[in-house]
């Protein structure tokens, strides 16, 4: 490695965490203003235009606010909990490229980028679990035990919907997968991108995925760590100051990285939906069509980026303000008893195409859809009675209840 | 010399996390001090080269395996870890043995392989492509067996934590 080397990884660090740390306030005042109007509300709209400095404010409050130790808390993991929360997070983006330039995307252009993404997610968890364990508190510690088990029920989904996106690109390698679906669209339509959820194991490894990291982040409708009208805050709830923030922006920071690894794998990464190659083919002899080809082929993909991550994050919030929370067994049911053998199948089924081509491929698709309505989706009803009567009090019509 | 450097800090913490799995009173310290061994060790793997090996050693022992063991101790109250001390069986002569066995033998192993320390060069070996070739062409049969045996396992114990509902 020589000293430039080293020079532009310090260059990648430093963009990697000014976007992530810079883009944090917008993304919290965005969720509070969108939230706001999905439920009628007016928000925060006073300090600034829109109210866009609010996060700003609620900084230097946090700052000044006095920090309250538990007395009988386990002070230092206490206090290591928090930055456990938030070195994983900031670490999950490394390898996700934003843009086509390779000085300047990836931080690490690693062999084994999907694997490390699905290594520091899974030490996600400890921050989580320590801060619930260390406060001494049994509303924390439930906060945590739920969301260490939610975190590994859903890795386990979510490593199988990766792994279909692994599968089709040949490669660990995120910088690989982009350039992967940079393809003609199925091969054939040569204007439009190959996006692997444009294919069915796209799209059935994309929705796994977005089933996974909604999970993952510990996010409604898969917010049991932390529900408000049952654990208090959960995990957090002995947390104040700058702890507390710190927390708060570890999450913010997961949801952005894991939407990262979502657009790179499932939505083409920073490729626009359209291929600019005639308009770079017209821009090789410069002047009017070499500022076009310069635009679109260097300095708009970054864009596309950013616009599909936030398409992503607000589709979370849309989620957030739309369904209501699981209930515990429901959650491990969707993740073991839907989300795992769903993935293992879409997988097989891709190895089938690799293997063998589009028809057996999507023959295979279609087979499994038929077995899966006529076998599984029409006992349905009964499974869940059977569920409900061992766990709580079955929801009964009026006259069964009277009689 | 910048890896050496690198190396020795990383064995450094890697031993003294260790010791201090062992020595620790507290079975959260253990644990988390267990995870911090397997995360130096797992940087020792990509100083190797062998990222693959390196990632998994995360992914499913930092990640996986160390969660549920915080998660059983967080869940089952042990007690306080001087009653564990002092209860007086067969065990702690029978733990000290199989102790001392495994050490003696890593260190006459260490001074017999490592002590010329030839440095390798940065080889193909850790990558995930040769694994994957060495798993599923020569080693196949021993990892469908593996398979079969974890299959074996996560039957087992369903059948063990399945609640009878009548």
């Amino acid at each position: 490695m020589t000293l430039a080397d080293f020079g532009w990884a310090i260059v990648r660090i430093a963009i990697m965490l000014g976007f992530l740390l810079s883009v944090l306030p917008v993304v919290i005042w965005l969720e509070r203003r969108a939230l706001a109007w999905f439920q009628n509300r007016v928000g925060p709209n006073r300090l600034g235009p829109f109210g866009l400095l609010q996060p700003m404010a609620d900084a230097v409050k946090l700052f000044f606010k006095e920090e309250i130790v538990p007395a009988s808390a386990d002070r230092f993991i206490w206090a290591l909990a928090p930055a456990l929360s938030l070195f994983p997070a900031l670490a999950a983006a490394a390898t996700i490229p934003w843009g086509p330039n390779r000085l300047l995307t990836p931080v690490a252009d690693v062999d084994i980028g999907v694997l490390y993404f699905l290594a520091m997610s899974s030490l996600a968890a400890y921050g989580v679990l320590l801060a619930g364990w260390s406060s001494n508190n049994k509303y924390s510690l439930l906060g945590g035990l739920r969301s260490s088990a939610q975190v590994i029920s859903y890795e386990l989904g979510m490593g199988l919907a990766l792994a279909a996106a692994v599968l089709a690109a040949g490669s660990f390698r995120m910088t690989t997968i982009v350039e992967m679906q940079a393809q003609p669209l199925w091969g054939v339509v040569p204007f439009l991108h190959n996006w692997l959820i444009f294919t069915p194991w796209g799209l059935i490894g994309g929705a796994l995925f977005f089933v996974c990291m909604l999970a993952e982040t510990n996010r409604a409708p898969f917010d049991l760590p932390e529900a408000e009208s049952e654990l208090v805050a959960g995990y957090q709830t002995e947390y104040s100051s700058m702890k507390f923030a710190a927390f708060f922006m570890g999450e913010y920071i997961a949801i952005l990285a894991i939407c990262g690894v979502m657009t790179t794998c499932f939505l083409g990464g920073y490729l626009a939906p359209i291929s600019w190659s005639p308009i770079q083919a017209l821009g090789e002899g410069g002047g009017f069509w070499g500022i076009v080809a310069t635009l679109t082929g260097a300095l708009t993909p970054p864009l596309w980026f950013v616009l599909k991550l936030f398409g992503l994050f607000f589709s979370f919030l849309w989620i957030r303000a739309t369904l209501l929370r699981l209930r515990y067994d429901q959650l491990m049911n969707l993740g073991w008893r839907f989300l795992i053998p769903v993935g293992l199948v879409n997988l097989a089924l891709l190895t089938v195409y690799v293997i063998w081509g589009w028809i057996p491929s999507l023959i295979g698709y279609a087979l499994a859809i038929a077995v899966y309505f006529v076998v599984f989706a029409a006992r349905r009803p009964e499974r869940r009675t059977v569920a409900l009567l061992s766990e709580a009090q079955p929801y009964r019509p009026k006259e069964a209840q009277s009689g | 010399m910048a890896e050496r450097v690198l190396f020795f800090i990383l064995a450094i913490v890697a031993i003294v996390s260790a010791g201090g799995v062992v020595l620790s009173r507290n079975p959260v310290r253990s644990a988390l001090l267990l995870v911090l061994n397997f995360f130096t060790l797992a940087l020792i793997y990509f100083m190797l080269s062998a990222q693959f090996i390196g990632a998994l050693q995360v992914i499913v022992y930092a990640g996986a395996i160390m969660v549920l063991f915080l998660f059983v101790i967080m869940l089952l109250n042990l007690g306080s870890p001087e009653a564990v001390m002092q209860e007086r069986d067969l065990k702690r002569p029978l733990a000290y043995l199989i102790g001392f066995g495994i050490l003696a033998t890593l260190v006459g192993q260490a001074f017999v392989l490592l002590l010329p320390m030839t440095p390798q060069p940065p080889s193909q070996a850790g990558t995930a492509k040769v694994i994957g070739q060495a798993l599923f062409t020569q080693w196949a049969y021993p990892v469908l067996l593996m398979g079969v045996l974890l299959t074996v396992g996560v039957i087992g114990s369903i059948l063990l934590a399945r609640r009878r509902v009548s």
